[in-house]
């Protein structure tokens, strides 16, 4: 008896998991499959035809904004790794004692949410805002100059919405390198320089790797920060297909490039896995 | 494609030729994962073509009763932020109405409330007032609009213009009638332009460039691409269409538009992030009023657009004879008037402008001119040199034809 419950056990703690995902995931998967194999429109309803020609025009149509929201997203998760980086390590080898609240601090923007923060920088970067307004009034700017519905707008949005998800993880993997290690590098004559590019941030790669995965794959996808920092000239996947889904009611096109998107993440993803040796850092990053 | 995939035969081909028990399961399981797929179509409602059938009418409204309450949807900026009609209305008759500023822009309105009506569940409003676009088309169509019972509109039968029961997107207001129509022309701030503006052609001025807003409502842009052109939106052809496209292409490849706006444009311009935009009439006086902004709003010399929104009752409204009471409630002459005293749109019932005048005589000083002035308003009822300046939109006789023209100029957009 014991014995069939200790091999069931796995399956049971698998169960609400399982389930979940299943209802949540595999179920929508499928309908969205579905759809971006229609045809039709929304008046007539939409019929299942194995209609690939959604996804060729949908690449034709919008494959500008595609390669947009890949550079966007790649150039973020550089910006936000540069960024992180120093102050994951500060908090992990500096902070002592107040490591709690310099993460607690990391943390407390996410009371608020991000939406409203976003919409909250509009306000202070607008035309003629706080920032911009003394600035041109002292004549120091061009009347026309703007930051809003610029790229650097939304990729500074974009970086600063994303940070923590990026220093978390890479001050996990530092905060776990053990200080004996580092020593044994500075005792075999290894100058701080050496010692943290042969020691230190080998051992923080998984973090920094997880950062990433975090933080590229909803970057890229995001479309909040060119909806409401951005222009015409900034929109980014996500927006499009915000747009086929709730204006235009193109339920096929919208899903379609759902997956398009999801298949050029995935292979993004594994390709740098690849580079970083995949096999290392999932071990690493499981510990 | 030159090869067809969803073509049979083509089909048919690729699986004889390498037919074997792996593939034949594999098979087999795609055929199961297509059957689910298929499973998961969309429904539509379409009934193409169709007009209410004689008895719709008696067969939607039989039995139906007052439950005391209106769920009422409409535009931002459309009515006294006090509401004063409103309150008159349910101490008049008892019916509390709750009254939404949600419909931002046509598309987005259409495709949330879409699901829910077509599965035939309420979507949580008795009363909406939609724009004559193509959107007023595919609610028409889908079967999502209640046939409205003239009998129950005693006010607009005796007040209504009689221009509106000839207007191409509802002839004989089987299911909607007026709530206010507007022009769509341009606003500019004075002060940062530094002249005075009367053109559609000023909208292309390399001197504002990166300050001038556009709207991203597909319909809105196209028109402007098309006067600009000298080209009548009604009467466009597909081809009309791709050159208004190119104009307005270039329009932003010269970087003079700063973004393509939904009612937000109001506050771009209140921001100075635009100094000249495409613009409903009756926004900028009401931003004027409220904000004590300056702007202006004109109709251009090539032409401007007039559009309507009209008052609708979607089928599955939970209380549609408190609805209609409601809608009838604003044709009565004095409602009409102190309604388009505040927002400043055409009003459906004429009689208000003699209305605006009388109550304008029991005001005196700077109250009484600007009553006045809205009486006398060619934004608010328009001129015949007015109205011969005003072209309807682009209509389309068939789903394809629309989604064409959305696919001219929706790149635009989005960019």
């Amino acid at each position: 008896m014991d014995r069939v419950k200790r091999r069931l056990a796995p399956y049971l703690l698998i169960l609400p998991g399982g389930l979940w995902l299943l209802l949540f995931f595999a179920v929508p998967m499928i309908a969205m499959l579905s759809l971006s194999l229609q045809q039709g429109d929304v008046v007539n309803g939409y019929r299942f035809t194995f209609h690939w020609q959604n996804y060729t025009e949908a690449i034709e149509a919008y494959n500008s904004q595609l390669i947009r929201s890949l550079i966007y997203g790649a150039i973020a998760t550089v910006i936000l790794i540069v960024l992180a980086f120093p102050v994951a390590y500060y908090i992990a080898f500096y902070g002592g004692k107040r490591k709690p609240t310099y993460l607690f601090l990391l943390l407390l923007p996410f009371f608020v949410s991000f939406v409203l923060r976003t919409i909250s920088w509009r306000q202070i970067l607008t035309d003629e805002g706080p920032v911009l307004g003394p600035l041109k009034d002292l004549g120091l700017l061009s009347d026309s100059y703007h930051i809003l519905g610029t790229a650097p707008a939304v990729i500074g949005g974009l970086v600063y919405n994303f940070l923590p998800f990026m220093v978390l993880p890479i001050y996990v993997a530092l905060e776990r390198i053990d200080p004996r290690v580092v020593e044994a590098a500075r005792d075999l004559y290894a100058n701080p320089a050496t010692s943290f590019r042969k020691v230190i941030f080998p051992l923080a790669l998984p973090g920094v790797f997880a950062g990433v995965l975090m933080s590229f794959v909803p970057v890229s996808a995001d479309y909040v920060n060119s909806e409401v920092l951005g222009s015409s000239s900034t929109t980014m996947i996500g927006q499009v297909i915000q747009a086929q889904y709730l204006v235009n009611s193109d339920y096929p096109t919208a899903s379609a490039l759902s997956f398009i998107l999801m298949a050029v993440l995935l292979i993004g993803i594994f390709a740098y896995a690849r580079a970083l040796g995949t096999e290392d850092v999932m071990k690493v990053a499981a510990r | 494609m030159s090869a067809n995939i969803s073509d049979p035969s083509f089909l048919r081909g690729m699986t004889q030729r390498r037919f074997g028990r792996r593939d034949a399961l594999r098979l087999s399981g795609l055929a199961g994962l297509g059957a689910a797929l298929a499973a998961c179509g969309v429904q539509g409602k379409g009934t193409p073509g169709a007009s209410a059938a004689p008895d719709a009418v008696e067969k939607f409204w039989a039995g139906k009763a007052l439950t005391k309450h209106v769920d009422f949807a409409n535009w931002p900026l459309y009515m006294d932020p006090k509401k004063p009609e409103l309150k008159k209305f349910t101490a008049e008759t008892g019916i509390s109405v709750n009254y939404q500023e949600v419909i931002q822009e046509m598309g987005p309105w259409f495709a949330k409330v879409q699901p829910q009506l077509a599965a035939g569940q309420s979507i949580g409003y008795d009363l909406m007032v939609i724009t004559n676009s193509f959107q007023f088309s595919q609610f028409r169509d889908s079967g999502f609009l209640a046939p409205l019972d003239h009998s129950k509109l005693p006010n607009y039968t005796k007040n209504a213009a009689p221009a509106y029961a000839k207007e191409a997107f509802d002839p004989g207001n089987v299911y909607s009638v007026p709530w206010a129509s507007g022009m769509t022309g341009i606003a500019y701030d004075k002060k940062k332009v530094g002249r005075t503006l009367t053109k559609l052609a000023d909208l292309w001025d390399p001197a504002f460039k990166g300050k001038v807003g556009m709207f991203s409502d597909t319909q809105e842009l196209g028109n402007f691409g098309l006067m600009a052109l000298g080209i009548d939106p009604a009467k466009s052809t597909i081809d009309d269409w791709k050159k208004a496209a190119d104009h307005l292409k270039k329009q932003k490849s010269d970087g003079i538009v700063r973004n393509y706006y939904d009612q937000s444009y109001v506050d771009a311009l209140g921001k100075g992030e635009v100094w000249i935009t495409q613009a409903w009439s009756g926004d900028i006086f009401q931003k004027n009023l409220s904000d004590g902004t300056e702007f202006e709003f004109f109709v251009p010399e090539e032409g401007g657009t007039i559009w309507t929104d009209n008052f609708t009752i979607p089928i599955t409204a939970k209380a549609p004879l408190d609805a209609i009471t409601l809608i009838d409630y604003f044709y009565k002459v004095d409602i009409s008037a102190t309604l388009a005293e505040y927002i400043n749109y055409v009003a459906p019932v004429p009689a208000a402008q003699e209305q605006i005048r009388k109550d304008a005589a029991k005001l005196s000083g700077d109250d009484k001119t600007a009553m006045l002035a809205i009486a006398d308003s060619k934004l608010v009822f328009p001129t015949d040199a007015e109205y011969s300046k005003l072209h309807y939109y682009v209509s389309f006789d068939t789903a394809e034809e629309q989604q064409n023209y959305q696919k001219t100029f929706e790149p635009i957009v989005l960019g």
